[in-house]
C-alpha cells in the first residue's frame, strides 16, 4: 500500500479522516479543560489567600 | 488493603494518589491507541461491502460502549454517594458528565458521517439512534442540573437521581437494534458464539476499546481532582498547596 492509497480511503477519505479529526478534537479537548480548569482555580485560591494575609 | 481503600476516602490522599496515576494511564492509553490505530487503519483489510469506510468503526464503536459504560459508573456512583454519602463517589458521579457526554457526542457525529455513505443519510430517527441521541439528553441534564444547585451537596444528591432514574435507557439503546427493525447494524462482536468479524479487525477494535477506557480513567481522575480542591479549598492542605504553587 502506498502512502497515497493510505489517505485516499477507497474514495472515503473524507468521511473517514473527518471523523479521525472530530475525535482528536474531542480527545484533546477533554485533557485541556481540567488543565485549564485547575489553573484558574490555583489563580483564585492564590489571590484570595494573599488577600486574607492583607487583613490579617 | 483495607488502609489502601481508607485512604482513597480522604480527599487530600485521593488527590496524591490520583496525581500519581495520571501520567501512567496517559503512558498506557497513548501506547494503545497507536497499536490500534496502526493495526485498524494499516494492517486491517478493507470490507467487502463497505469499502475503507468501516474503518471509522475504530473511533465510533469504543465512542458509543463508553457513552454507556461513562452513564453505568455515573449512576453507580452516584448511588453509592447518596446511600453511604461518600463525598468521593459524589465526586466521580458528577466529574463523569461532562466526559460521557463527549463520547455519546461522538459516537453520534462519527455514525452520522459514516451513514451517509452507507446508508445515504446522515441521520434516520431509528431506535438505536434516537435512544443514543436521549442518552446524551441525559448527560446534559446531569450537567445543567448539577450547575444549577447552589449547594455542592444537595446538587450531587438529585443528580444522582437524575443519572438512577436515566438507566432504564441504558438497555434499550443496547437491544434496541433487536428489539425494533433498526437502518443501524446488528451486534458483530457480542452475538453468542463466534463473533461474524474478521480477526484482523476486532483485535484493532478491540484494543481501541482498552485505550478509550484507559483515557477515561485519566480524565475522569483529572476532572475529580479539580473538584476536590474546589470543594476542599478552605481546607489546610489546599492552602498549602496554593502557597507552594
Amino acid at each position: 500500500m502506498t502512502l497515497q492509497e493510505f489517505f485516499h480511503m477507497g474514495g472515503y477519505a473524507v468521511y473517514v479522516w473527518s471523523s479521525y479529526a472530530i475525535a482528536l478534537v474531542v480527545l484533546v479537548a477533554n485533557v485541556v479543560a481540567p488543565i485549564l480548569q485547575r489553573r484558574k482555580l490555583f489563580v483564585q485560591l492564590a489571590r484570595r489567600q494573599r488577600r486574607e494575609r492583607r487583613e490579617s | 488493603m483495607l488502609r489502601f481503600f481508607h485512604q482513597l476516602g480522604s480527599p487530600k490522599h485521593f488527590y496524591r494518589i490520583a496525581g500519581r496515576w495520571i501520567p501512567w494511564l496517559a503512558a498506557a492509553c497513548a501506547a494503545l491507541m497507536l497499536i490500534g490505530l496502526y493495526q485498524g487503519m494499516v494492517v486491517a483489510p478493507p470490507d467487502y461491502q463497505q469499502g475503507d469506510s468501516y474503518r471509522i468503526m475504530f473511533i465510533h464503536v469504543p465512542s458509543a460502549w463508553m457513552s454507556l459504560f461513562i452513564y453505568i459508573v455515573m449512576a453507580v456512583a452516584g448511588a453509592i454517594g447518596l446511600i453511604w454519602h461518600m463525598k468521593l463517589a459524589e465526586v466521580i458521579a458528577i466529574s463523569s458528565a461532562p466526559i460521557g457526554a463527549s463520547f455519546t457526542f461522538l459516537a453520534l457525529v462519527t455514525g452520522s458521517i459514516w451513514g451517509k455513505p452507507m446508508w445515504g443519510a446522515w441521520w434516520v430517527w431509528d431506535a438505536r439512534l434516537t435512544s443514543e441521541l436521549i442518552l446524551l439528553f441525559l448527560y446534559l441534564g446531569v450537567m445543567a442540573l448539577y450547575s444549577a444547585v447552589e449547594d455542592k451537596r444537595t446538587a450531587a444528591r438529585a443528580t444522582a437521581i437524575l443519572a438512577i432514574v436515566g438507566v432504564v435507557n441504558i438497555p434499550i439503546i443496547h437491544y434496541s437494534v433487536e428489539w425494533w427493525n433498526t437502518l443501524h447494524q446488528g451486534p458483530t462482536v457480542t452475538k453468542f458464539g463466534a463473533p461474524s468479524i474478521d480477526l484482523r479487525m476486532l483485535i484493532p477494535l478491540l484494543v481501541m476499546a482498552v485505550a478509550f477506557k484507559l483515557f477515561y480513567a485519566m480524565v475522569v481522575l483529572m476532572r475529580a481532582r479539580v473538584e476536590v480542591l474546589q470543594r476542599e479549598r478552605n481546607a489546610q492542605w489546599v492552602r498549602e498547596l496554593v502557597d507552594i504553587s
